[in-house]
């Protein structure tokens, strides 16, 4: 992909190669000289942003979809229909392990960007193998916790909370469980061809991805949790 | 092994239905012998339905709207005869069962498969040509978005064959749709149908949000953007607002209905009433993603074929964005008589009486830019100016309907369902139409014939009257809506005119059928050389008709708002000397194979065939890890490529 000047054609202005990432937004806001453009923008640069907008816009549209789910719990924790109500169901320390185990997992995958910015490969995968090794010992204490509940009778089919609840904490470890599957398709990526600007892209987008996860815990935590051995 | 799908699945004893089943399987076996006969698969499958090109996803979008037109309009059209015959002893020809499943069917495809994939088929065809962009921002994902929609009719249809259909309304409401009052499949046809294609729309708004702030033209700032492009960023805003909701709903259910919780049963917590709040949260704002595109379209329309420029742009814009959010915030007049209390009532009554001002300032603004131009009433006109006549009467019923007082005399009633095929009629088929017939040279190089356009229109805008009209009157009279037998005497007569009305609207439709046929045979007549065939003002005019793959040879630099019309008023040459290489996307089976993925996924969870299931969600896990590991993505096309193409549009320049 080359990284060619943009040439205005039949005009005088002519961007440096460095520039072309924002040459978009700079020929945008042209007004005189020149009735079309030449484009040759800087491929990767250009795509990059775009799909990282793109990205944004669908963790906007997956928090939404979380939205949904809190509303929901919100409105119905308190439908136990004669069934265990949180403050028996919980416990705390186990879920604040849990808890410990996504907060330092995002903070690996955040060594694991310096990483990257670092041009380090090994590094990055190293520290996205932590990380990996953080996501699951969470989706693992987590599948303990459902096994147990369900084993004592507290099943998502036993009341409207706790279908609430499994539905709410199911949906954050499934997108978790996608995370890590990502994960692992990114460490083999990087592994097999090294930090190419497509696997930069990609890995930004996974540590969104994960840190975005970090934080819709962080609500689960507050609102399931506390607020559910709380009350 | 097979689940719960045994041969019983199908219904052989209903003549209707076995009627219906046999044209569908013969139409699809007539084209698939056609597509063999004429050797054709290779074609189809390297161009078109693996194709990255927007412009042919978008015709694939139209074809897939026009098929399931037909298909919603059948379902209508037989519950009008219902409806007409099946008064006093007359039970009509229609059990209640099947009676049901069909005005469920008929709103799910035509909000779903007939108004959704029109509205995208549109933008995909016209929005980037509009913006100065070569693609979208993401056309492989723009590929997979038409086949999981794709995927979702054909579950749709299926469901017609093997199984049956949800009876519980478009929306399903609960707890109807729930498994105690709904135990078969269909509700599951109609969650899983829901679902996938609802992924694919909500992808669609990502892709388009992405393309429209990432992707213009030099010099097009936002208020220089055509209004179509505005309203279709106001509507994927909205549509990655909403869906999201969808897709939680659809999941509640399911899981109520998969895994017995209890989110929306009648028993231990369960709160029916929750899902009334969630599906109308994502159904409100969806019938506004629905209407504002078409509201671009009118905004194009009507300056062109008035020749001047569009009257109060920047109050256009406004009102665009002033609806999208007012959309969000008025979901609750849907159930105002399900006990929210006077205050909760008034508010939303009163948000929704609000959306009728920005509303308004758009009719005036359409008005005004008539006003003292030179109008052409040309087939795209006529269906403006048929809509804003039927629009504001549907809006004003609307304005009505919105008070909490009168609504509860009108809910479920007549009056309600006159209201909505008011608008949505009158605003949104219409507004397809216009912008098919104001486009179609753009998107397939020929215009489409005059005369059928004018009469098909003349049904169709005839025929709402004479079909909705008296549905107005029947809503006063008390008579309910989904009713399939009645036993006052003075509804029969009315019920008779209604069936008349869509006869009318059926000849319409035949007419249009008749004019795509003659439009393509006598193609060569109507073909448009110049690429600007209405005297246009936006920039997909300047290109050829219909536009090479790559849009643009050169990006054009945007000066006024109305672009071209700017740079025919300043004499620039569509002509270039140099040509440079071109970066374009690669064709990709990805799109194809995952939606095939889907399909199957969602046949086997409706049936319980656990293996395949299985199987399936591991073909679309497979096929996405196997794209993520494929670099051969794009490619240049040569500049002397696009000096050829350029060529044979005659916009070549000789070199000096």
């Amino acid at each position: 992909m080359s990284s060619d000047p943009t040439v205005l054609h039949r005009g005088s202005l002519v961007l440096k190669p460095g520039y072309a990432d924002h040459a978009g937004d700079a020929l945008r806001d042209l007004r005189e000289s020149g009735d079309a453009v030449d484009f040759q923008l800087d491929h990767h640069h250009d795509v990059a942003s775009t799909i990282q907008l793109g990205f944004w816009i669908y963790l906007m549209s997956d928090c939404l979809l979380f939205s949904g789910l809190f509303a929901t719990y919100a409105l119905l924790s308190s439908h136990t229909a004669g069934g265990p109500a949180g403050s028996q169901l919980f416990n705390l320390p186990d879920v604040l392990t849990e808890t410990m185990f996504l907060l330092f997992s995002s903070f690996t995958c955040g060594l694991a960007t310096l990483a990257m910015n670092a041009d380090r490969r090994n590094a990055t995968v190293g520290w996205l193998a932590v990380t990996f090794l953080l996501g699951l010992g969470f989706i693992g204490m987590e599948v303990r916790e459902f096994a147990h509940m369900v084993a004592i009778g507290a099943g998502p089919d036993r009341s409207a909370f706790l279908s609430s609840f499994f539905t709410l904490v199911a949906t954050h470890g499934l997108h978790v469980t996608c995370g890590l599957i990502f994960m692992a398709v990114m460490m083999v990526a990087v592994l097999k061809k090294g930090l190419t600007p497509t696997n930069r892209a990609r890995l930004v987008n996974l540590s969104l991805f994960w840190h975005f996860l970090d934080i819709i815990w962080v609500g689960v935590f507050s609102l399931v949790y506390l607020f559910g051995v709380a009350h | 092994m097979f689940g719960k799908l045994t041969l019983s699945a199908i219904p052989y004893t209903n003549p209707i239905i076995m009627g219906a089943v046999a044209f569908m399987v013969i139409c699809v076996v007539a084209i698939l012998a056609v597509i063999t006969y004429l050797g054709k698969w290779k074609y189809l499958w390297t161009e078109w339905l693996t194709s990255v090109d927007h412009k042919k996803i978008g015709i694939m979008y139209l074809i897939l709207a026009g098929v399931m037109l037909l298909r919603g309009f059948a379902d209508a059209i037989m519950m009008r005869a219902q409806q007409a015959l099946s008064y006093g002893s007359n039970m009509g020809y229609l059990p209640p069962g099947h009676f049901d499943q069909i005005f469920s069917a008929h709103g799910t495809i035509m909000i779903f498969f007939m108004a959704m994939p029109f509205i995208i088929g549109l933008m995909n065809c016209i929005l980037p040509l509009q913006i100065g962009a070569r693609d979208v921002a993401f056309p492989l994902m723009n590929n997979l978005s038409l086949w999981l929609t794709v995927s979702g009719a054909v579950l749709v249809n299926v469901s017609l064959a093997v199984g049956n259909f949800s009876r519980a309304g478009w929306l399903g409401f609960a707890p109807l749709s729930e498994l105690h009052y709904s135990p078969g499949v269909g509700v599951d046809y109609w969650i899983w149908a829901l679902q996938i294609s609802g992924i694919g729309t909500t992808l669609t708004g990502v892709n388009f949000i992405a393309t429209i702030l990432k992707m213009r033209a030099p010099g097009m700032k936002l208020m220089r953007m055509p209004v179509f492009a505005w309203a279709s960023l106001c509507t994927n805003i909205l549509i990655v607002a909403a869906f999201p909701l969808l897709t939680v709903t659809l999941a509640l259910l399911t899981m109520d209905r998969y895994l017995g919780m209890h989110f929306f049963t009648n028993s231990l917590g369960g709160d029916p009433m929750m899902y009334i709040n969630l599906i109308w949260i994502w159904g409100h704002p969806e019938v506004y993603i629905l209407i504002l595109p078409l509201f671009g379209v009118y905004s194009e329309v009507v300056p062109t074929f008035s020749g001047k420029r569009l009257f109060g742009y920047t109050s256009m814009v406004y009102a665009t964005m002033a609806i999208a959010l007012l959309s969000l915030i008025v979901w609750l007049h849907h159930f105002f008589t399900m006990g929210n209390g006077a205050g909760v009532n008034a508010f939303f009554g009163i948000t929704t009486m609000i959306i009728a001002v920005p509303t308004g300032v758009k009719i005036f603004n359409w008005l005004l830019t008539m006003y003292r131009g030179r109008v052409r009433l040309e087939t795209p006109m006529l269906w403006t100016i048929g809509f804003l006549i039927t629009f504001t009467i549907g809006g004003m019923s609307g304005v009505l309907l919105a008070e909490p007082p009168a609504d509860f005399v009108l809910h479920n009633s007549l009056f309600l369902v006159a209201h909505f095929h008011n608008v949505i009629i009158g605003g949104v088929v219409f507004g397809i139409f216009a912008g098919i017939s104001y486009w179609a040279p753009k998107i397939f190089g020929f215009r489409l014939n005059e005369r059928l356009g004018r009469a098909a229109f003349w049904c169709w805008f005839i025929g709402f009257y004479v079909a909705f009209m008296p549905l107005y009157a029947l809503g006063l009279m008390g008579a309910t809506r989904r009713m399939d037998h009645y036993d006052v005497a003075a509804w029969h007569p009315l019920f008779i005119v209604a069936a008349v009305g869509a006869a009318i609207i059926f000849a319409g439709i035949i007419l249009q059928v008749v004019q795509v046929v003659v439009s393509i045979r006598q193609r060569e007549l109507t073909r448009d050389l110049t690429g600007d065939p209405w005297n246009g003002r936006t920039l997909e005019w300047s290109l050829p008709s219909p536009a090479p793959a790559y849009n643009f040879a050169r990006i054009p630099v945007v000066r006024d708002r109305d672009a071209f019309w700017d740079m025919k008023q300043r004499g620039v040459d569509l002509k270039s000397s140099t040509f440079v290489p071109i970066h374009m996307p690669r064709n990709k089976a990805a799109g194809f194979l995952i939606g095939g993925c889907a399909f199957v996924l969602a046949f086997a969870m409706i049936w319980h065939i656990w293996w395949l299931a299985i199987a399936a969600l591991a073909g679309v896990i497979v096929t996405l890890i196997r794209h993520a590991f494929d670099d051969d993505r794009d490619y240049h096309l040569g500049a002397e490529e696009v000096r050829r193409v350029e060529g044979l549009h005659g916009r070549v320049e000789a070199r000096s």
